[in-house]
């Protein structure tokens, strides 16, 4: 933490509440449009991150992310709702949040001609602490980067920019780090790498508010939201959302995948269908019978070979499609209410 | 969505492969970005490239696309030659990537007309075939707006159609469904099997494993070399792996450089 204890003292008004102890971040309905309420970025956002969580903020682009991520770190002021970061309100005590969280933007946010090391002792002497402060925090990821401390931050490979821009966000201990999509555009063996650095950072007790459009990641939070529009679709534990898909799920694989999706498509038996890696994901309209055999029946006559079916357990991308598709909340209806 | 009626390729594809690749190399003075390469990518086939960043992806495929000299090995690409021929390469591919797709101040139709005019297709044609691209996209209602107006799903789509407009034989997609929602992902993907299957060659990049699977086949590069080719059954086999997430891991996270 700083010591910014001058900006305390000038207004009493900015102790946080001792109830919001256990909620380092807490967004009450929050709304947000841009363009005189032409695009609407938030409708109506209310979710808590607890203590120590990892919570995933997982939609694709323009569902609203990073304008939640601006608004929670004081760079925008929503339209309606408030918001509380460390028990401090986002508008009257944007100070004292500026100064005890980190905010990794999702755009490269650091001086490129500058050094590393120069970008590190810039962002620890702004929040008004030194690099060696609180080493042991950034020891870890900054040792990966070390061995280019003198090179300027623009001349950095993307894995590297990522680790120093990550590294700055912690130089002075931040009780809440907020990441917007640190692994978009990133390769998959960076991108594991990052969340590993970011399950370490958890246990050190950092409360984590992550975005991602990588529906697979939304595992390795504790908790996530799915977002689209604007609005949060879903919230809980990855297997709390993935619990509550409402149907039963095939998948569905033959010789030839592409004609069998067609097929499938056509069937008016089938309430949804859609690819999925090398299997096709299908569930059913009400039927009487047993649904793979069904599935199988109807495969096998339309003449595919090597038909295989079986009940599979959804995952976040099957609920996110789910919800997006049957919630009347389509891609591209964004004036849609 | 109809978007089969402008993605017959204009004249018949190429008797021999799309792309045909050779020990193709590039270096930046001691540094080699692309270390002799071979592949051949059939006509209408879906070829995935994938690679950790740095790998050299996108500088093989400015080769390929007529932007960048070799420093050794041979490639043509629609049987044109990578070093004496790059303008005819650029007018009978299609390229779109995430980053560079429309002008956003310019609405839809507009940008079809002005990429159409860039690529030598006859005004005649263009305004028969711009409006009717429109409707088979389903823009008509938003005729009138911006592209920057438009959701990221729609503009890759539009992107799409447009790289598509000149009818070239192969077309070249650089992570072409970056951020895109999980519904929309799949209705680009829709569009790819559409045009593939009319016989027009993919060349796609991804860093969304699951969307390997749906290439034909697909390479793996690391530290400029090609690590894998062949289709994504076989490589699962081969390295004994459940997903293409797990093959790529395994190649991927020895390579020593990243993207610089």
């Amino acid at each position: 933490m700083v010591k910014c204890s001058s900006m305390k003292k000038n207004n009493p008004n900015s102790a946080p509440a001792a109830d919001h102890a256990d909620m380092p971040i807490i967004a009450d309905h929050i709304s947000k449009s841009y363009n005189k309420g032409a695009v609407n970025a938030l409708r109506d956002v209310s979710f808590e991150v607890k203590k120590g969580e990892l919570f995933g903020l997982i939609g694709p682009d323009g569902a609203g992310k990073t304008t939640l991520f601006r608004i929670l770190t004081t760079l925008l002021q929503a339209d309606k709702g408030q918001a509380r970061v460390s028990g401090y309100d986002v508008v009257k005590d944007y100070k004292q949040i500026r100064s005890s969280v980190g905010y990794m933007p999702g755009k490269f946010s650091l001086y490129q001609d500058l050094t590393v090391e120069e970008n590190l002792t810039f962002f620890a002497t702004l929040f008004g602490t030194s690099v060696a402060a609180h080493y042991e925090l950034i020891k870890d990821i900054y040792d990966q980067i070390k061995p280019f401390s003198d090179r300027r931050a623009g001349k950095l490979s993307g894995g590297m920019k990522q680790k120093l821009a990550l590294c700055c966000a912690l130089v002075h201990r931040p009780t809440v780090l907020f990441l917007d999509e640190p692994t978009t555009g990133v390769d998959v063996v960076s991108r594991r790498e990052f969340w590993e650095m970011l399950q370490q950072l958890k246990r050190q007790g950092i409360t984590i508010l992550v975005s991602t459009p990588y529906m697979e990641e939304a595992v390795r939070c504790d908790r996530i939201a799915l977002i689209q529009n604007g609005q949060l679709l879903n919230i809980g534990t990855p297997s709390q959302i993935t619990d509550t898909f409402p149907v039963k799920l095939y998948a569905v694989k033959a010789a030839s995948i592409y004609t069998l999706l067609k097929d499938l498509r056509s069937w008016t038996q089938a309430e949804s269908c859609y690819a999925f890696g090398d299997l096709l994901h299908v569930t059913l309209g009400p039927h009487t019978g047993d649904d793979l055999a069904l599935i199988r029946e109807y495969a096998t006559a339309k003449g595919h070979d090597q038909v295989t079916v079986q009940r599979i357990a959804p995952s976040i991308e099957d609920s996110f499609i789910r919800l997006t598709t049957t919630n009347s909340l389509q891609y591209g209806s964004a004036d849609q209410s | 969505m109809d978007p089969q009626i402008n993605l017959k390729p204009s004249s018949p594809a190429a008797a021999g492969a799309a792309i045909e690749c050779k020990e193709l190399t590039k270096k930046f003075g001691d540094f080699v970005a692309v270390d002799r390469i071979s592949f051949h990518v059939n006509p209408g086939e879906i070829f995935g490239f994938l690679g950790a960043n740095g790998a050299g992806k996108t500088t093989a495929m400015r080769m390929l696309c007529g932007l960048s000299y070799p420093s050794s090995g041979h490639a043509t690409v629609a049987g044109f030659d990578v070093y004496r021929q790059q303008e005819k390469i650029k007018q009978h591919i299609g390229y779109m990537s995430q980053k560079f797709s429309l002008y956003d101040d310019l609405t839809p139709l507009e940008n079809i007309t002005f990429f159409g005019g860039i690529y030598g297709v006859a005004d005649k044609v263009i305004k028969e075939r711009g409006p009717a691209l429109i409707r088979s996209l389903g823009l008509e209602n938003e005729a009138s707006k911006l592209v920057g107006a438009l959701p990221l799903g729609w503009k890759q789509k539009l992107a799409f159609a447009v790289a598509m407009f000149h009818q070239p034989r192969i077309v070249f997609l650089d992570e072409p469904t970056g951020g895109v929602d999980p519904v929309t992902r799949r209705q680009f993907w829709d569009m790819i099997y559409e045009a593939a299957g009319t016989g027009v060659t993919i060349f796609v990049t991804t860093h969304y494993m699951d969307e390997a699977e749906y290439c034909n086949r697909i390479t793996i590069m690391v530290d400029g070399k090609i690590e894998a080719l062949d289709t994504p059954a076989h490589l699962k086999q081969r390295f004994a792996c459940d997903n293409m997430d797990e093959v790529f891991y395994r190649l991927a996270r020895t390579a020593r450089r990243s993207d610089s």
